[in-house]
């Protein structure tokens, strides 16, 4: 399994040069890609245009959008956005779409929320076509399309994985809510006879620094995901907060056969990213980069 | 904080007694329309996880109700005139008189007030306490004051039961299946106290009606079920307390908690009585609420702190309750099995227990199921019941025609693997030997195409042309000489869903040629997604030249050596196109009723069994239903599973979904096993089923449950060793 680890684009308090010098410590640290959230209506930086700037001050990490919710743009600009990164950063774009869970986004962007669901499952559809037509799309010569995954947890979810996708993103849970989901796309990619593997995405969130950051970093999930009622306070408690929490996310996640499991910072601090870079450093599940691969026995 | 609990059910009164020794300054009043020594139903029944609750809640009380215990740990299963024991499974019953008897003196003694004989008709009538706590059962009073914010929901169970007592003292928790001429009954029982137990009867609704029960007394019930388990009941009564019969109702709320009321047990939810006492539920929902109200200041937090927690254990037993519930609505499905494999069936009927928890719970039952299904299974009729020891149900040898298979494992050899002409590569061949010595009984390949035009990709392996054959040939000689695996070839028509790209460089399903697109054939001219090419409809010329390349491919299948041939019919190929109302429009001979769009499918099956080898079994992927809205369901699959036996079918692999892409399986662990079951047990068929197993565990406990014959293993994805380079 990899690590990722989340750029800070919906933190209060992130500015241009912190999300940069971000992305450029990311890439120099024992992280497979830099990931990115979305949201319309909260103080935060566009998901494609903040991975762009990462994408200018990175030449490694993949560059990962877990998630952006596709039904809000219209899939000729989605598909255009997505390629035009991958191009620019050659070929390291993973595209997570899912389709949210807030009204006041869709109406923010006067897109129908009910028909969400049918949107999503045509942009899977049109996206691949619009990158490999190259009416609308950048083709460089040799460059297959971005890695697709989708998110969700509805049962219909790991059908639309298995027809259109490369594989899944999972919202965030502890390590048992991740197998169980992970087992339901792998089920659904056997059935439809696809080849090997879903890739196969986690996250969470960690807040390292000590007491203050622990608490600043609660204040921010409660603002962010106030939209999920009391709900909140489970997302709250799984903030991971010491280094032997995230030792046993990162197993847990490993175990259940993540791929890359995405962490994202609750805290807007540099030294919170270096303090995950050293935990993870040490674990003998994660694949580090440049690192000697471990190799599977029968 | 003042507190009104509404109803002196185990839930109301530990609640009251849990917060009220929390924080005694909270005034709690507990109301009650009955006596405090009314009480209906008979005993309730406990875990030794629900116990250890209990114990940490309130040790005063667990102490008050582990002096009363009734303790017993086997389960008796009395079924085709043979007892059935099964041991390991510990669990405490109490008489509910006892139980509530014990929480009134505890909540006396805390300083709850308790009042009885008070009909509460209004919520109004409670003055204005600060929480209304709803224990007031399954017709409860507040629920529907707030029926808008909770949003209840009622479905009814289709069987009927009784809840009598009797005076029989059982050293463990029974089941009784006997028949007679009105139909099948059931009894769910065990013991409560030293001289009582609990005994329900239950049977469906027609049979209910075939024995006249429908207009029967009280009393004319107890005399009719003491005349049908005159046997079990060895002389002793049964005893009514206001019995009726009636259907489970089960009770699912989308919320908990409106304002300052909130749910408690029985009111919140049931779940059907097969699975364990609604009680144990209700008093830890009690012991949660009582918790998140010390925890959190809030009140609406506390209660949806309650509620959190609850509502997704609640559920998950709700799902187990309701396979349960399913499964004893249905029984009359297991009658054809032998005891052993029925009670083994009974007993992982909800999907909690397995073949090892079994094993673990009572070793003589777990090696007594093995002799049992290791000697069933051998050749018709040739029971060896002297065996001394057998292995585990996945690794017994299974008889299909004249061939026999070394295990149950099957192994889904993966597609994909061949190159642009469809030929089994050097590459592929080596990969396929290696596998053949992991020990499956049988492999199977992935879809091969009986014609060049029914090829899903350019990529599908074929065996239409003369370099096909030899390949097959020469790799199913090399398998065969290295190891005692069977092969069994998939022959397949893609229909409509052909002509697309191989799914690993298009990176999705269906996604047509940009070019080199051959026409497509189908039932009707559908295009299988608006993206894909109109298919052509089929005429009566398009059939017999299809029927006929899957004769020449059956002939070149068993020239190459092939132990066994399926065909497929399954997930919106050809010929499973024919059998979907979804794909198969036609108004001719071919479409319309379920013998119509049969029709075709058949054909091509009584051709096939013409030419292959009567010693070699042949056998069929079918989509036993469509999943899909619209489509067929399962009834039609076990119809056509019927229909296929009686032309000679051997085996039946379990499919579904895929006839269009808007597939609503709900994919999971084990998907496809209820479907299997149904169709084995229903048309009497061999079934092979997939649906992502990856352990021999769950293998074992679909074998051994009778739910199928074979399993499809699917390797494990996270290694267990890894080669470090250390030390070598």
């Amino acid at each position: 399994m990899r690590i990722g680890v989340g750029l800070p684009n919906t933190l209060p308090g992130a500015d241009g040069a912190l999300l940069l010098e971000w992305a450029r410590r990311a890439d120099a640290g024992p992280f497979g890609s830099v990931g990115v959230l979305d949201r319309v209506v909260y103080d935060s930086f566009d998901p494609f245009v903040a991975l762009a700037a990462a994408a200018g001050v990175t030449t490694r990490v993949r560059l990962a959008t877990t998630i952006v919710i596709g039904p809000l743009r219209a899939t000729a600009l989605l598909a255009k956005s997505a390629a035009t990164l991958h191009a620019l950063s050659g070929g390291r774009l993973t595209l997570g779409l899912a389709i949210g869970a807030r009204a006041d986004d869709y109406r923010a962007a006067g897109v129908d929320y009910r028909t969400r669901g049918r949107r999503l499952v045509e942009q899977l559809a049109s996206l691949r076509d619009a990158w490999e037509e190259g009416a609308i799309c950048p083709r460089p010569e040799g460059l297959a399309g971005p890695e697709i995954l989708v998110g969700g947890l509805n049962d219909l979810t790991y059908a639309r994985v298995a027809r259109s996708c490369d594989g899944y993103a999972h919202g965030g849970g502890p390590p048992r809510a991740f197998a169980r989901a992970a087992d339901k796309a792998r089920a659904a990619w056997a059935d439809a006879g696809r080849f090997g593997a879903p890739a196969l995405w986690g996250q969470g969130y960690f807040a390292l620094g000590g007491a203050d950051a622990v608490a600043a970093g609660r204040r921010y999930l409660r603002d962010y995901y106030a939209f999920t009622g009391h709900f909140v306070e489970r997302i709250v408690d799984e903030l991971l907060t010491t280094p032997q929490a995230v030792a046993r996310f990162v197993r847990g996640y490993a175990d259940a056969g993540c791929g890359e499991l995405v962490l994202f910072p609750a805290v807007a601090d540099l030294t919170e990213l270096d303090r995950l870079a050293q935990v993870v450093s040490g674990l003998t599940s994660v694949e580090l980069p440049g690192a000697r691969r471990l190799e599977a026995l029968p | 904080m003042r507190i009104a609990v509404l109803g002196a059910g185990p839930a109301g009164l530990y609640c009251a007694l849990l917060l009220k020794k929390a924080d005694p300054a909270h005034a709690i009043t507990v109301y009650e329309r009955n006596a405090p020594d009314a009480t209906y139903g008979w005993g309730v029944v406990f875990s030794d996880r629900t116990l250890a609750a209990f114990q940490e809640a309130d040790h005063k009380t667990y102490r008050a109700i582990s002096d009363h215990f009734v303790l017993w740990d086997a389960i008796d299963t009395y079924y085709h005139g043979e007892l059935v024991r099964c041991g390991g499974h510990a669990f405490a019953g109490l008489a509910r008189k006892q139980l509530l008897a014990i929480l009134q003196a505890r909540c006396i003694e805390l300083g709850v007030s308790l009042k009885f004989h008070v009909e509460v008709r209004e919520l109004a009538e409670l003055g204005e306490p600060d929480l209304i706590i709803a224990a007031d059962g399954v017709n409860s009073l507040a629920r529907r004051v707030h029926a808008e914010t909770l949003t209840p929901s009622i479905m009814y169970g289709k069987a009927r039961y009784i809840w009598l007592g009797t005076d029989n003292v059982l050293d463990a928790f029974t089941f009784i299946f006997r028949e007679n001429e009105a139909g099948l009954f059931q009894v769910h029982s065990y013991p409560f106290d030293g001289t009582t137990s609990t005994f329900i009867v239950e049977c469906a609704e027609d049979v209910w009606q075939r024995a006249g029960l429908e207009e029967a007394s009280e009393a004319a019930s107890v005399a009719y079920c003491e005349r049908l388990f005159a046997p079990e009941l060895a002389g002793r009564r049964l005893l009514p307390n206001n019995s009726k019969w009636i259907s489970f109702p089960t009770l699912t709320c989308v919320s908990w908690h409106a304002g300052n009321v909130v749910l408690l047990g029985d009111s919140a939810h049931t779940a059907h009585f097969s699975i364990g006492s609604g009680t144990k539920l209700a008093m830890e929902d009690a012991i949660a609420l009582a918790n998140a109200i010390e925890q959190h200041p809030d009140l609406e937090r506390a209660l949806a702190e309650y509620e959190m927690e609850r509502k997704p254990v609640v559920e998950l037993f709700q799902a187990a309750a309701a396979e349960s519930q399913a499964y004893f609505e249905s029984v009359k499905r297991y009658a054809s099995l032998p005891p052993m494999r029925f009670t083994f069936n009974l007993l992982t009927r909800s999907g909690r227990v397995s073949y090892d928890d079994l094993r673990l719970r009572d070793p003589r039952f777990g090696m007594a199921v093995d002799r049992d299904f290791a000697a069933r299974d051998q050749a018709a009729g040739e029971a060896r019941a002297t065996e001394f020891a057998a292995p585990p149900p996945a690794f017994v040898p299974f008889h299909i025609r004249s061939a026999q298979l070394e295990n149950r494992i099957v192994m889904a050899l993966p597609a994909g693997l061949t190159s642009d002409n469809g030929v089994r590569d050097e590459a592929q061949y080596g990969d396929l030997t290696a596998r053949m010595a992991g020990g499956a009984g049988l492999a199977l390949t992935a879809p091969v195409a009986a014609s060049a035009d029914g090829r899903i990709s350019p990529a599908c392996a074929g065996i239409y042309t003369g370099e096909q054959r030899h390949a097959w040939a020469s790799v199913i000689a090399s398998v065969h000489r290295s190891s005692g695996a069977k092969l069994g070839i998939v022959l397949n028509h893609a229909g409509r869903r052909g002509a697309v790209r191989p799914s690993q460089q298009a990176r999705g399903l269906d996604r047509p040629l940009r070019a080199g697109a051959w026409p497509l054939l189908a039932p009707s001219p559908l295009p299988y997604t608006p993206r894909n090419q109109m298919p052509k409809e089929m005429d009566g010329d398009d059939m017999a030249r299809v029927r006929d390349d899957f004769v020449n491919a059956a002939q070149a299948a068993d020239a190459a050596g092939f132990d066994l041939l399926m065909l497929h019919m399954g997930h919106g190929y050809l010929l499973s196109s024919f059998l979907s109302p979804l794909a198969n429009v036609r108004a001719d001979e071919h479409g319309g009723t379920l013998a119509n769009r049969l029709r075709y499918p058949l054909a091509v099956f009584d051709a096939v069994r013409a030419v292959w080898p009567r010693e070699k079994p042949l056998a069929v992927a079918l989509n036993v239903t469509d999943a899909a809205r619209g489509g067929f369901a399962i009834a039609e699959g076990i119809a056509i599973a019927r229909a296929l036996k009686d032309h000679g079918c051997a085996l039946i692999q379990v499919m579904a979904g895929y006839t269009v892409p808007a597939t609503e399986m709900p994919y999971k662990r084990g998907f496809l096993t209820p479907l299997s079951d149904r169709v084995r047990n229903e048309a009497g068929i061999p079934t092979l089923v997939d649906g992502y197993l990856t352990t021999t565990n769950e293998i074992n406990t679909i074998l051994a449950g009778g739910r199928a014959d074979l399993c499809v293993l699917t390797p494990v994805y996270a290694p267990v060793r890894v080669k470090t380079g250390e030390g070598a």
